[in-house]
């Protein structure tokens, strides 16, 4: 609507009506791109300037939906109701967990992380279903990385294996990896070679100057082929092509390509975490790039999906010691993935109750998962209406992060980036809902500091 | 007829739009209740775009529409599907030790179910 | 409105700063100060603590640690191991939980340097591009006073402005950044070595003279050219340098060039243990101690001070913003590596590591440490620190004060140690004993004097009332180990060790005044390098919470 147009009973405020946030922060996707400017007309975003796809999406999408604060049981209730309620649910269970914040700011994660101390909770990020193996095979062979502006300056070759920036990141190759003009690469694209390893030919296929096409479930083989061809290990051709898929001369043709390199990255996705193997498939990839630091100078860096879930991992790690899948039950945290993970915690039938923030586990989770979490009361936190939001015995309509509300998100390679907030929302944040249950759960439990 | 595939969910553009525009929305909803086929399996199996199959798990069973997938996108006895509701339903519960279950690379059974008879 | 007292009755104290060196004093808080006693005799406290027959002296202060930022967080999730099996900080009713191991979560950070009577910590390594990150942390990080040191000693724009001959831009820089990251000192790492790790396999500088390439200038260039911007810009801290060749067999030439090269200007060298290595070509059978030639140029020279990073035997974490030591330290010890390149200004590497006495060059090293102690004669000059958690936890302070105030527990232990130990360093011939008052300097007079905090390390009026109270014991560690009672800005926070009250503590930060008609020079050269945006780099000040801009030197 413009000012033009005003409803009847508003003041035609043509002058404030019309505003431009520079260089706002999109949080969508991992590459927390900081350069948008956005366009808001009466509270509502008519343009997002350099946004992709899926930032106009989340941009120009986000108006305030017409649903209440807070319900509780389905029904309209009072925010205060809300909070003494998930403040109970939260205290009363024996085994509570609190799952999500990867859409959240770091501010509110550490309210989250605050409450699941206070009342012996499980705290679980979006993390374990997304690159927690990849933090599995950190915490196994480390890693070698660095910041995407690394990328953009020195990268001269660039492969991507089991990721598809192209839908998943679609400023990724603009913006960071591919095209920019960087210091030691002043010709951009012409300076990089591209490499996209995939068991399909995505989209992001196309960007490549080699496409290898592995087998399904094939990438833990085709790492380790590498691996042994980095060390000048014979293979056998036809035991390689069986288990990979792909001919042992690709193979050697590509490591011959990675020992020329100056500056190697692998951006690596969900194909490798998600699939059999998970942690065993990042721990390859990884060992992998630590061996190419023998010859040359080699990086690798998970493309992580959520705006915030590089705070999340960050927020939880700093104030527990670990990462996600965090249990605070005798009192002081434990980490055990496959035990503390919410997969698990919920498939294995063992929480009782719950918060989940910014996350849909009723839409994204196993079944065995979903039919428990249906069968226990939980809080949910979401900007929006999902599977999970009805299914909640409280759910909260909260502000939007990046467009309502500010605060700090870390970009895919633990960058911080501010947030640029552009419009105001009659919802509260999530920072303001969590720290509202904090302080009823503190007088609950007995917490004075 | 019944056939073995691996199927792959993962991300699209459309879905993470959907994401954003509404997840009951009719775009979020089209999107991950579409099934890309290889052409070489469509034609292998008879199907057109909008035929209604039923893909089996380990774990669960989704009826959904295929839609030939683009050019050779995929290889042949490869699916793929947009992440959500549907692809979760053939997960199963056990991460294996990690937190997360094996949401890529799953073992289905597809059937050819009736054409909608619209079409 | 009439002022609150606390009187602390009868202890005895030892405040170096104020020359008093074990008299019995009381002291009067008020607001969070050390203050003069009421003139007006019939005023009373509201609070009396009674201090009689206990030692008291300003709360410690850590000027050299690895305690909050992305590199510390890396190392927390890298080392799950080490915590489940350690021991377990359970949350209370007033207290968060936490783990330990050689990185402690935040929360466990500030909880056990409290707990010790430190009441003030400085991490040594913030990249400016993290600097927001360490700020959320240092708000998570409860009880004590903090600050970070920022790294530039392979900063893009400090090497070309040194390439072009630059001062004021390089002097403007300096100041800029300290203000933009709100840090507090400039750090140098491995000047120009981590610049050549980022762009050659295992790249590193060979010694001060070695070109970056690219930039075509010179550690030795970078050293003075910061060293000089420093004192120009009167910061309250020096330079702060971790020099060239760190753990190398022979680096200790390194390290007296690199003092030589600060010849006219302030100038801190930290963790000196780490660079003061005899031996040739990197050869292990050759390794022995150069302290004392290296504390024989800090002691004619008293523009220098160090701190110096003690090596305790044990397991710990080593991080670094020292790129390619990194990469050596993970060949050396084969386990898991982190290393991280931050784009424009340094690099990082994290590794397990586990000192071992058995091991010649592990207790040649903790050998090393405390000849330093021993051999620089101004204890004003020299500051206790483990580099935590490089050399070993902050924790083991105590017991290196035994080890410093007691020579029979000292040689006891070097016995224990690989025997060539003996011959390869003079720490058995070494028969100075710390006292109480040189312990009080090392660990919070002397760091608060380098570090220009007048308001520390000291029990004189105006002093912020941070102050800690032991229990006199004969042994030094069972003493230092567990205070009898520590107060932060005038609140009691600990009794025997109980947590009774919980602060955030302060962010100390610099807030230098530079030439403003410098920056969009600085803008332009920044936006067609970096990945995030301009505006979204410098940290304002809703990132700060409590916290305490600290003034320039005159």
């Amino acid at each position: 609507m413009s000012a033009a147009v005003a409803a009847p009973g508003e003041a035609p405020a043509v002058e404030e009506s019309l505003k431009v946030i520079q260089d706002a922060t999109c949080t969508f996707c991992g590459c927390v791109c900081d350069d948008i400017d956005l366009t808001v007309k009466n509270n509502h975003i008519v343009e997002a300037k350099r946004a992709c796809v899926l930032g106009k999406a989340w941009f120009l999408n986000h108006k305030t939906e017409d649903r209440p604060s807070c319900l509780i049981d389905g029904q309209p209730a009072s925010l205060d109701a809300g909070y003494d309620r998930a403040a109970d649910i939260l205290v009363t269970g024996k085994y509570p967990i609190i799952y999500g914040l990867s859409d959240s700011p770091c501010e509110a994660q550490r309210v989250a992380v605050s409450i699941a101390d206070w009342i012996n909770g499980t705290i679980d990020t979006t993390t374990s279903v997304c690159h927690g193996p990849s933090g599995m095979a950190f915490q196994g062979v480390g890693e070698v990385t660095c910041s995407l502006g690394e990328v953009m300056n020195r990268g001269d070759m660039i492969m991507f294996w089991g990721s598809n920036p192209a839908e998943s990141h679609p400023r990724h190759f603009t913006k960071y990896s591919l095209m920019p003009k960087g210091m030691f690469v002043p010709n951009g694209r012409k300076d990089r070679t591209c490499v996209i390893v995939d068991v399909r030919k995505t989209k992001s296929a196309k960007a490549a100057d080699i496409f290898i096409q592995i087998k399904p479930r094939a990438d833990f083989e085709g790492l380790w082929t590498l691996r042994a061809l980095a060390k000048g290990v014979d293979l056998d051709p036809v035991q390689v092509q069986h288990d990979t898929g792909v001919e042992l001369t690709v193979w050697q043709d590509l490591m011959q390509r990675m020992k020329a390199a100056k500056f190697g990255v692998i951006f690596f996705g969900m194909g490798l975490t998600m699939t059999r193997g998970k942690h065993a498939n990042s721990e390859a990839l990884l060992a992998l790039t630590r061996d190419m630091n023998a010859y040359t100078r080699f990086v690798a860096k998970p493309n992580r999906g959520h705006g915030n879930v590089t705070g999340a991992d960050n927020v939880v790690a700093w104030r527990t010691g670990y990462p996600f899948g965090v249990n605070h039950s005798r009192g002081y945290p434990r980490f055990n993935p496959g035990e503390y993970t919410t997969s698990d915690t919920l498939a294995n039938g063992e929480a009782d109750s719950g918060m989940t923030i910014a996350c849909d586990p009723m839409a994204n989770f196993s079944e065995p998962a979903r039919r428990h979490l249906a069968t226990i009361p939980f809080i949910a936190l979401d900007t929006k209406e999902t599977p999970t939001t009805r299914a909640a015995a409280v759910a909260f309509t909260v502000a939007t992060y990046g467009i309502h509300t500010g605060g700090t998100v870390y970009r895919m390679d633990d960058v911080p980036i501010p947030l640029r907030p552009s419009c105001e929302s009659p919802n509260p944040s999530d920072f303001e809902v969590l720290s509202q249950i904090e302080r009823r759960v503190k007088a609950l439990v007995g917490v004075t500091g | 007829m019944r056939e073995t595939f691996i199927l792959i969910p993962g991300r699209t553009a459309d879905q993470g739009c959907g994401i954003s525009e509404g997840k009951f929305l009719e775009k979020y909803q089209r999107e991950i209740n579409s099934l890309q086929v290889a052409p070489g399996d469509m034609t292998r199996l008879g199907l057109t775009k909008g035929d209604r199959v039923r893909l089996t798990s380990e774990h669960g069973q989704v009826e959904v529409c295929v839609v030939p997938s683009k050019g050779d996108e995929l290889p042949v006895g490869l699916l793929f599907i947009a992440y959500g509701d549907v692809s979760s339903k053939l997960m199963g519960g056990d991460t294996h030790g990690s937190g997360m279950p094996t949401s890529k690379g799953i073992d289905v059974e597809l059937d050819v179910l009736a054409r909608p008879a619209s079409t | 409105m009439l002022t609150e007292y606390t009187k602390i009755s009868g202890g005895t104290l030892y405040d170096p700063a104020n020359g008093i060196d074990g008299l019995v004093r009381d002291l009067w808080i008020a607001d969070g100060k050390i203050v003069d006693p009421p003139t007006d005799p019939s005023v009373a406290p509201t609070k009396t603590i009674d201090a009689a027959g206990l030692v008291v002296m300003p709360g410690g202060i850590d000027m050299h640690c690895h305690i909050a930022g992305p590199k510390v967080n890396v190392a927390r999730k890298m080392r799950p191991e080490e915590k489940r099996k350690g021991e377990q900080m359970h949350r209370t009713n007033i207290t968060h939980s936490g783990t330990l191991g050689s990185v402690p979560s935040t929360f466990a950070t500030g909880y056990k340097y409290i707990g010790l009577g430190y009441t003030t910590a400085f991490d040594a390594a913030i990249p400016p591009l993290g600097a927001r990150h360490a700020h959320e942390e240092f708000e998570d990080t409860p009880c004590i006073d903090k600050g970070f040191y920022v790294l530039m000693g392979n900063n893009h724009y400090v090497m070309q402005s040194l390439q072009r001959n630059e001062p004021e831009r390089l002097k403007a820089f300096v100041g800029w950044l300290l203000a933009s990251t709100k840090g507090f000192a400039a750090k140098l790492v491995n000047p120009g070595g981590v610049e050549v790790w980022k762009s050659h396999q295992a790249g590193n500088v060979s010694g001060l003279h070695q070109k970056v390439d690219h930039f075509e200038v010179t550690p030795l260039q970078i050293i003075q050219g910061v060293a000089r911007a420093v004192d120009e810009l009167h910061l309250p801290h020096s330079v702060h340098i971790h020099c060239n060749n760190l753990g190398m067999p022979g680096n200790w030439t390194t390290t007296l060039e690199t003092m030589q090269a600060l010849e006219g200007f302030r100038g801190h060298i930290t963790h000196a243990q780490f660079h003061s290595y005899g031996g040739g070509d990197a050869d292990e059978n050759t390794f022995n101690s150069k302290v004392a030639p290296l504390a024989e140029y800090v002691n004619s020279h008293p523009n220098l001070t160090i701190d110096v990073g003690q090596v305790l035997f044990g397991e710990t974490t080593s991080m670094t913003g020292d790129g390619p030591l990194g990469y050596y330290l993970s060949k050396v010890y084969g386990g898991k590596w982190f290393s991280g390149d931050t784009e424009m200004e340094s690099g990082c590497g994290i590794t397990p590591i586990k000192y071992k006495n058995k091991s010649l060059v592990h207790a040649l090293q903790w050998a090393i440490g405390l000849e330093w102690y021993l051999l620089v004669e101004d204890p004003w000059r020299v500051v206790m620190s483990t580099d935590h958690p490089n050399g070993g936890s902050f924790l083991a302070y105590p017991q290196i004060i035994r080890l410093l105030m007691d020579r029979t527990y000292r040689q006891d232990i070097l016995k224990t140690c690989h025997p060539l130990v003996r011959e390869r360093s003079q720490l058995f011939d070494l028969t100075r004993e710390y006292t109480l008052n040189e312990i009080a300097i090392i660990t919070r007079a002397g760091p608060a004097r380098i570090l220009g905090l007048k308001h520390k390390g000291h029990l004189g009026p105006g002093a912020d009332a941070d102050i800690t109270i032991y229990t006199p014991h004969e042994n030094k560690e069972t003493m230092f180990e567990l205070p009898r009672l520590v107060i932060k800005s005038g609140r009691l926070l600990v009794d025997q060790g109980d947590i009774r009250e919980v602060l955030t503590g302060k962010t100390l930060h610099v807030t230098p005044d530079y030439d403003q008609e410098m920056e969009q020079g600085i803008q332009d050269w920044f936006e067609k390098y970096y990945s995030i945006r301009w505006r979204n780099y410098p940290v304002d000040l809703s990132y700060l919470h409590e916290s305490e801009s600290v003034p320039m030197t005159n």
